[in-house]
């Protein structure tokens, strides 16, 4: 019996110890890292359980609390929360967790369209813009309508899209390393996230949609 | 009965464990600001100031991103606009609205220059940041577990 509690007392001493080390590790995790200057992988970081799943614990944290912003500052402690500002917004589960674009459409914001003028209405193009896609996800289709109540045609013509069927190379790599859609989606707009693959995957493929194949797999099929 | 009382002396020990665990977890957690925050220190920590903390989420409630992003000419780049306090002052940048006038002037300067000391300038919570393994860091000897 008592070698047995001292057992149980041990257990209790590993959870904790292995609580205080995976929250070292975390912490280790936090490490800022300036984009442009990126580093492999290493195993010490890297192989905590899937970091890409991890859960914001408290999103929308005020401004002394968030960690970037220092709270030996007396000026950080008047800057505005941001839960103050989100009440009554729609609410999404990714990036700022607010539905920007539904509450421009509710009406619940009317951000300037000019810095002085609050009269100014944007210039909205309702034109949708489908892209079929070789794998078996849904095909994109492209809102201008949604993009052009925030931007003007400028900031992405013809610099990051050339304004031309064809012309554009987008994958979702570029994408998930900021380039094309990437330079506001997953900086600012809703990020990519398992979550968010239909927001933008939305058109169903065609009832006769094939995989494409290559000739070499015309030519000698698997059966 | 002995039973009993060990399994609710281990279903203790193990909750104990658990909830210091948690405790842990969250005393020590990553930053969580805001989805794209931009700290920018381009030239703050050279010369003695905290880094310059821009929240997008408080902007955008404001004004639509065409008005900073073609109007006021801020590139889609954190750090990539080299603002100094003189652009400012005259006018460019930040300075279009932080005058006094539209909103308030740069006299308030902890107000921006708030982020924590040697933050390197970058975009809070960007795809990039959370794919790219963050750099390898050796654990301190003091707080290795043995």
């Amino acid at each position: 019996m008592v070698r047995k509690s001292i057992s149980s007392y041990a257990l209790g001493a590993l959870l904790l110890a292995f609580g205080s080390s995976a929250a070292i590790a975390s912490d280790e995790g936090s490490v800022f890292q300036s984009e442009g200057s990126w580093m492999v992988a290493d195993v010490s970081t890297a192989n905590t359980f899937n970091r890409n799943l991890k859960k914001d614990k408290d999103p929308n944290a005020p401004p002394p609390e968030d960690g970037i912003h220092d709270a030996e500052n007396p000026g950080t402690h008047i800057l505005q929360a941001p839960k103050e500002s989100y009440v009554g917004l729609p609410t999404t589960e990714f990036g700022n967790h607010v539905d920007w674009v539904k509450a421009l459409d509710d009406g619940l914001l009317n951000p300037r369209w000019e810095r002085l003028d609050p009269t100014a209405e944007p210039f909205v193009l309702d034109l949708d813009i489908v892209r079929p896609v070789k794998a078996s996800v849904p095909d994109v289709v492209f809102p201008h309508r949604q993009h052009t109540l925030w931007l003007e045609c400028s900031n992405c013509h013809p610099a990051i899209f050339v304004p031309q069927k064809g012309a554009n190379q987008i994958s979702m790599s570029a994408i998930l390393l900021g380039q094309k859609c990437g330079v506001c989606h997953g900086k600012v707009s809703f990020p990519i996230t398992t979550k968010s693959c239909r927001k933008c995957h939305s058109k169903p493929k065609p009832a006769d949609w094939k995989p494409p194949l290559s000739e070499a797999t015309l030519k000698n099929p698997w059966k | 009965m002995k039973g009993i009382a060990r399994h609710i002396r281990l279903g203790r020990v193990a909750a104990f464990g658990l909830a210091a665990f948690f405790a842990a977890a969250m005393l020590s957690g990553p930053a969580k600001a805001e989805y794209a925050d931009v700290v920018i220190n381009n030239y703050a920590d050279a010369a003695g100031m905290r880094p310059a903390v821009f929240p997008h989420w408080f902007h955008r409630i404001r004004f639509r991103c065409k008005v900073c992003h073609a109007d006021l000419g801020f590139k889609f780049k954190a750090g990539g606009n080299q603002i100094t306090m003189a652009k400012i002052i005259e006018g460019q940048f930040c300075g279009a609205c932080h005058n006094g006038e539209v909103a308030w002037s740069v006299e308030n300067c902890d107000m921006c220059h708030s982020g924590i000391p040697g933050t390197p300038t970058h975009f809070h919570g960007s795809t990039v940041q959370r794919l790219v393994a963050p750099p390898y860091k050796g654990l301190d000897a003091t707080k290795q577990v043995k």
